[in-house]
C-alpha cells in the first residue's frame, strides 16, 4: 500500500499561551507532531507493517519542522517531505490544502491519513477540503480502521456513538483519539532516521497559481480569555459544604 | 443591506437540536434585516417547519430523499449542495457538530470559499461579519473573517443563546427534491454508546471524573449525580489512560472541548491539558482531596474532601432540592 | 573545543526525556510506594531500546560513544532513581564485560538479547568479606574437566532478581591473590545457581539488590570472560567505564533538583514574596547551580577523553567521587529549601535526598575513589 500522512507541527500542549501584539508568541515554546496526528503516524506504520507498502509523511511547513518529520521517520515511516512555504502570506485551511492537493496530483496513494483536528487552530478543514480536491471519498474521526484488499472497514466516533463504515479505497480518513497507542521512536529508530531520505520542496516547486492559494480568511485578531477570579474554598463539616455548595449553585449561580 | 443566510437544521432523535435554533439566532444577527431560511433533511415531520419558525427561520427548505434518513457523507454533501445552489445565500450556517464538522470543509472547499469552524460568538462590525473563536483549545481566542464570496461557518453549540420562542412566526415552506447518486462511503451500523443519553459536547451540566475516581466502578457516583442532573458524565485523559472509560469520553486538548454552564470536576487534579477543555465553563466545580490541585485555581467552588463521600451527599442534596422545589 | 552535542545524541535526548516525563514521572510515587518498577515502564523501555544504549550497533545496541552515552544518562538520571539503577546498572557494570571483554562468540551469543532488553545483566563482584578490598574475594572457581564450579556467596547485587546474565568473579588460583581472580559469564539457569534474600534498602526503591548463592555452579570454560587470572584488572576496568555513566546520572537528578527548586521558590510565599527573595534561599539556589555547572563540565570532559581512547583511570575515579558527593550535597540543600514539604513522602524531594546517598558507597565507595586518585597521583610523581 502507498499510505501518505499529513503532519503539523504544533505547540505542546503543555505551554501556555502568550499573546504578544495581537499574535500569538511562539518564543521559547516547545513544539511536538500534533497529538492527532501522531494517532495517523502510528496507525500508517501498523498497516505498512501489515501488508506492506511504504510510508510517507508530508507537511506544509517551515523549516523546523524538519525535527517532527524526522521524528515520525524515526517512529518507522519509510520517508518524509516538507513542502516549505515559510514565504508565503495569508495561510488558512484553504492555502494549505490547495498546496498538499498540488503535490498529490502526480502520485500513487492508496490511503492518506491526518489527525482530525490540530490542537492549534482546531478546525479538522484541511482534510475533508484535500479529499474534495482530489475528488476522494473522506471519513473522518475514525478509532479504527481494517483494510481487506480495496476495501477498508472503519469505525468513526459519532459524539459517543460508533458508525461502521464500509469504504473503498483510495481514501482519506482523519484520526480521532483512541485510534490506536503512538509508539515513543526507538533510540535505535532515531539513529536510522537519519539516513532515511527527507525531501524539502518550495511550494512555488508545485504547479500552483499563487492567486488560487491564497488564504480565503483573516485572523483580525488574538486575545487571551478573561481572567477568572479566585474561586471560593468551602470549609467545614462535609455535609455544611455540600448544602452551602447546592445554595450557592441554586440562588448566587443561579444554575439548579 | 440584508444578506441571506441560510442554516442547516439538525435532528437527532426525531427532534431538532439545540445548536440548530442557536444557528437561527445567529442567522438573524447576520442577516441584518434579510432572509433567514433554514434547510432541513432527514425527517418528513411538518411540525419541524413550524419550529424553526418560531425561533426565527423566515423561510424552510424541506429537503427530500429518503436517503437522507441516516447521515452519510456523500449523501448529505449532495443534498445541500443542491440547497446552496437553490437558495444563493451569502452565507451559510452549520453546527459544530459531528455533522458540521464532517461536512462543512467539503461545503466550503467544493464553492472555493472560506470557513470559519467552531464559533463561540458573531458580530456585525461595519457591514463585516466578525468571528470569535477559541484556538488552543480554549487557551486562547481569535476574531477572524472571510475575505470574500460565500462566507461558511459552523457554531459551537451552547454558546450563542438562541432567540426566545414566538409561537406567532410562521412562513413558507418550499420542498427541495435532491438527486443522490454514488455513495462512496456507507454506513453498515450504528452501535449507540453505552452511557447516559446526553452528549458532552451540547450537555449543560458535566459531571466529569479523573485519577481520583480510582477505578471503571468509580465512576457509579459520579453517574448517579449526573442522573439528578440531567448532566453528561466525562473524564481527564488520567482517568481515560487508565482505562476506567472509554476515550470518547475525555475532555482536554485532545478530547472534547466543552462549555457548559455547570462542570463538577471529581477527582481530577487539572493539568493544562484538562483546564482547556473545560475552563471556560461557565460554573466551575472543584472536589479534591488534594488542596494543592490545580483545578481548584479555576474552580467557582471547591471542596477539598474525598469524592467517594463528597459526591453521593452532593447527589442527595440536589435530590431534596428537587423535593423542596 | 566544542561543547555542543551532535545533533542526533540532541535527539536522542529529547525523546528519552519525552519518554521520561509522560511515562516514568506518573508512576514515580506508585514505584516509590510498591518498590517494583510497572511492567508497561519496562515493556516501553524494551521497545524503545533504551536496554540496548551501551552496546554496539551489530548487536542491536546504540553504538554511541560516552559523551553520547553521558546525554542520555543525564536524562535518565531525571526521573526515579530506582528506575534509572535498573537500566544503568544493566547497561553499565551489567554489559559492559561482556561488550569490552567478550569474544565474538560471547557477544554474539549474549549481547542481542541484552541490547533487547530480553536478558538483564547485572555485575557481581562484592562479597561478605570482600567490599571495597576487591581482592579479597572467598567465592571459588575450581576447573574441572570443561567445567568451572563455583561454590560461594555474592551479597548486595543490583538487579539480581531481575538479571539473567552474571558478570562474576571467582577466584581460580588462591594462592596468587589478587592475580588469580578470574571473570566468568554467569546464566541464572546454570544448575547450582540461586538468588538468595533481598534486602530491604532505604532508597532506591523498585530496583533490587540480593545475594548470589553458588553451589557447585557449572559454568562451562567458554563462560570465562576474558583471560584466567586477570580477573581483578577486569572488575577495575569494568568499575571504572561504569563511572562517567553514573556521574552523568547523579548529574541529571542535580538538574531535576533545581529544576524542582526554582519551580518552588517562585511559587511559594513567605513574609509576603516568593521565597527567593530571601537571601538565604537566593544563595542555596545559586550555590545547587554552580555545583551542578561545574559536575557537567567534568562529566563531558571525562567522557569526551574516554571517546579519544584516552586512559581515565584517575579521573574516572575523581568523577565518581565528585558527583555523588555534589549529588549529596544538592540533594540535602533542595530539601532545606523546599522546607517540611522536602521532608513529605509525597513530594519527591525526600526520595532524591535518600537515593542520593547509595552512590557514596556503591561502585566503589568514596573513600576508595581516594585510594585510587592517591595512588595514581604517587605514580604520576614518583
Amino acid at each position: 500500500m502507498d499510505i501518505y500522512v499529513l503532519l503539523k507541527r504544533t505547540f505542546d500542549t503543555e505551554e501556555k499561551i502568550v499573546i504578544n501584539e495581537g499574535k500569538v508568541s511562539d518564543e521559547g515554546v516547545d513544539f511536538i507532531i500534533n497529538p492527532y496526528d501522531e494517532f495517523a503516524v502510528e496507525e500508517a506504520i501498523l498497516l505498512r507493517d501489515k501488508h506492506g507498502g511504504e510510508v510517507t509523511v508530508v507537511s506544509v511547513g517551515s523549516e523546523e519542522t524538519e525535527k517532527e518529520l524526522r521524528t515520525a521517520l524515526a517512529m518507522g515511516a519509510d520517508k518524509a517531505v516538507l513542502i516549505n512555504c515559510e514565504d508565503l502570506e495569508a495561510q488558512d485551511q484553504h492555502t494549505t490544502a490547495s498546496i498538499l492537493a498540488a503535490f498529490f496530483q502526480d502520485k500513487d496513494y492508496d490511503l492518506i491519513l491526518g489527525g482530525n483536528v490540530s490542537n492549534d487552530n482546531s478546525t479538522g478543514q484541511v482534510g475533508p477540503r484535500l479529499a474534495e480536491q482530489l475528488g476522494l471519498p473522506y471519513v473522518t474521526m475514525i478509532t479504527n480502521i481494517e483494510v481487506d484488499g480495496n476495501t477498508a472497514t472503519l469505525k468513526r466516533d459519532v459524539e459517543g456513538d460508533t458508525e461502521v463504515i464500509e469504504a473503498t479505497l483510495p481514501l482519506l480518513v482523519t484520526a480521532q483519539q483512541g485510534l490506536n497507542e503512538p509508539r515513543y521512536p526507538s533510540l535505535p529508530g532515531i539513529m536510522k532516521a537519519k539516513r532515511k531520505p527527507l525531501e524539502e520542496i518550495d511550494y512555488d516547486d508545485l504547479d500552483i497559481d499563487e492567486d488560487e492559494i491564497e488564504a480565503k480568511t483573516e485572523t483580525i485578531t488574538t486575545f487571551l480569555p478573561p481572567e477568572k477570579g479566585a474561586g471560593k474554598i468551602l470549609d467545614g463539616e462535609l455535609e455544611v459544604q455540600v448544602k452551602e455548595l447546592v445554595s450557592n449553585l441554586h440562588q448566587e449561580a443561579k444554575i439548579l | 443591506m440584508g444578506r441571506t443566510v441560510l442554516t442547516f437544521a439538525e435532528i437527532r432523535e426525531n427532534e431538532l437540536r439545540n445548536v440548530s435554533f442557536e444557528a437561527l439566532a445567529a442567522a438573524k444577527d447576520i442577516s441584518d434585516g434579510g432572509e433567514v431560511v433554514a434547510a432541513v433533511a432527514g425527517s418528513d415531520d411538518d411540525s419541524l417547519a413550524e419550529t424553526l419558525f418560531h425561533y426565527g427561520a423566515d423561510r424552510v427548505v424541506k429537503v427530500e430523499n429518503e436517503i437522507l434518513d441516516h447521515y452519510t457523507n456523500d449523501g448529505y454533501f449532495q443534498a445541500y449542495l443542491q440547497v446552496i445552489q437553490t437558495v444563493k445565500p451569502d452565507v451559510v450556517i452549520l453546527g459544530h457538530t459531528a455533522l458540521g464538522k464532517d461536512l462543512s470543509p467539503r461545503l466550503a472547499a467544493r464553492f472555493n470559499a472560506g470557513l470559519i469552524s467552531d464559533a463561540t460568538d458573531i458580530e456585525v462590525i461595519d457591514e463585516e461579519v466578525v468571528f470569535t473563536r477559541p484556538i488552543y483549545s480554549g487557551k486562547a481566542f481569535e476574531k477572524k473573517r472571510v475575505k470574500e464570496g460565500t462566507i461558511f461557518a459552523t457554531i459551537r453549540p451552547n454558546n450563542i443563546q438562541a432567540l426566545d420562542k414566538d409561537s406567532s412566526r410562521t412562513g413558507e415552506v418550499l420542498t427541495e427534491e435532491v438527486v443522490i447518486n454514488d455513495l462512496r462511503t456507507v454506513v453498515k451500523e450504528v452501535v449507540r454508546k453505552a452511557t447516559s443519553g446526553v452528549d458532552l459536547s451540547e450537555a449543560k451540566v458535566i459531571v466529569a471524573g479523573g485519577r481520583g475516581i480510582k477505578s471503571a466502578e468509580g465512576f457509579k457516583p459520579l453517574e448517579e449525580l449526573a442522573e439528578e442532573l440531567g448532566a453528561a458524565v466525562g473524564a481527564s485523559r488520567g482517568a481515560c489512560d487508565a482505562d476506567y472509560c472509554d476515550y470518547s469520553l475525555q475532555i482536554g486538548q485532545t478530547g472534547k472541548v466543552v462549555t457548559p454552564d455547570l462542570y463538577i470536576a471529581c477527582g481530577i487534579s487539572g493539568a493544562i491539558q484538562h483546564l482547556a477543555g473545560m475552563s471556560n465553563s461557565k460554573v466551575i466545580v472543584a472536589i479534591n482531596k488534594d488542596p494543592e490541585a490545580n483545578i481548584f485555581n479555576v474552580a467557582d467552588y471547591g471542596i477539598v474532601g474525598d469524592l467517594f463521600e463528597v459526591v453521593p451527599l452532593l447527589t442527595e442534596e440536589i435530590k431534596s432540592l428537587k423535593v423542596g422545589v | 573545543m566544542d561543547f555542543r552535542l551532535d545533533e542526533e545524541i540532541e535527539f536522542l535526548k529529547t525523546n528519552i526525556r519525552n519518554f521520561v516525563n509522560n511515562e516514568v514521572e506518573k508512576v514515580a510515587m506508585q514505584i516509590e510506594k510498591e518498590d517494583k518498577i510497572p511492567e508497561r515502564i519496562i515493556e516501553l523501555s524494551k521497545e524503545m531500546g533504551l536496554f540496548g544504549l551501551s552496546i554496539p550497533e551489530e548487536y542491536g545496541g546504540l553504538g554511541i560513544g560516552m559523551v553520547g552515552k553521558c546525554a542520555l544518562y543525564e536524562e535518565l538520571g531525571k526521573t526515579h532513581n530506582g528506575y534509572t539503577t535498573l537500566i544503568g546498572a544493566h547497561t553499565g557494570i551489567g554489559t559492559v564485560g561482556i561488550v569490552e571483554l567478550g569474544n565474538e562468540e560471547q557477544k554474539q551469543k549474549y549481547l542481542p538479547d541484552m541490547a533487547s532488553g530480553n536478558k538483564i545483566g547485572a555485575f557481581a563482584l562484592t562479597e561478605p568479606e570482600a567490599g571495597s578490598n576487591a581482592s579479597n574475594l572467598k567465592t571459588t572457581a575450581v576447573k574441572r574437566g570443561d567445567t568451572y564450579i563455583l561454590n560461594g556467596t555474592k551479597h548486595y547485587i543490583t538487579n539480581a532478581i531481575e538479571a539473567d546474565v552474571f558478570t562474576v568473579m571467582a577466584v581460580t588460583d588462591p594462592s596468587k591473590g589478587a592475580k588469580g581472580i578470574t571473570s566468568f559469564i554467569v546464566e541464572k539457569s546454570f544448575p547450582g545457581f540461586q538468588v538468595g534474600a533481598v534486602e530491604e534498602k532505604m532508597g532506591l526503591k523498585g530496583s533490587h539488590s540480593a545475594e548470589l548463592i553458588f553451589e557447585d555452579c557449572e559454568v562451562p570454560e567458554e563462560n570465562v570472560l576474558g583471560e584466567v587470572g586477570k580477573g581483578y584488572m577486569n572488575a577495575l576496568k569494568i568499575l571504572a567505564n561504569g563511572r562517567a555513566g553514573l556521574a552523568a546520572r547523579n548529574l541529571g537528578s542535580c538538574q531535576k533538583l533545581l529544576d524542582m527548586c526554582m519551580e518552588y521558590v517562585q511559587e511559594r510565599v513567605q513574609f509576603g514574596v516568593p521565597i527567593i527573595e530571601h537571601q538565604a534561599v537566593a544563595h542555596m539556589v545559586a550555590e545547587i547551580g554552580v555545583e551542578i555547572e561545574a559536575l557537567r563540565s567534568f562529566t563531558y570532559r571525562i567522557a569526551w577523553k574516554v571517546d579519544q581512547g584516552e586512559k581515565v583511570i584517575k579521573e574516572a575515579a575523581m568523577l565518581k567521587l565528585y558527583g555523588s558527593e555534589v549529588y549529596n550535597r544538592v540533594a540535602d540543600k533542595a530539601l532545606q529549601v523546599h522546607g517540611g514539604v522536602g521532608y513529605i513522602s509525597d513530594y519527591p524531594i525526600e526520595r532524591y535526598y535518600r537515593d542520593a546517598r547509595i552512590t557514596r558507597i556503591y561502585e566503589g565507595t568514596s573513600e576508595i575513589q581516594k585510594n585510587i586518585i592517591a595512588s595514581q597521583l604517587r605514580k604520576e610523581y614518583s
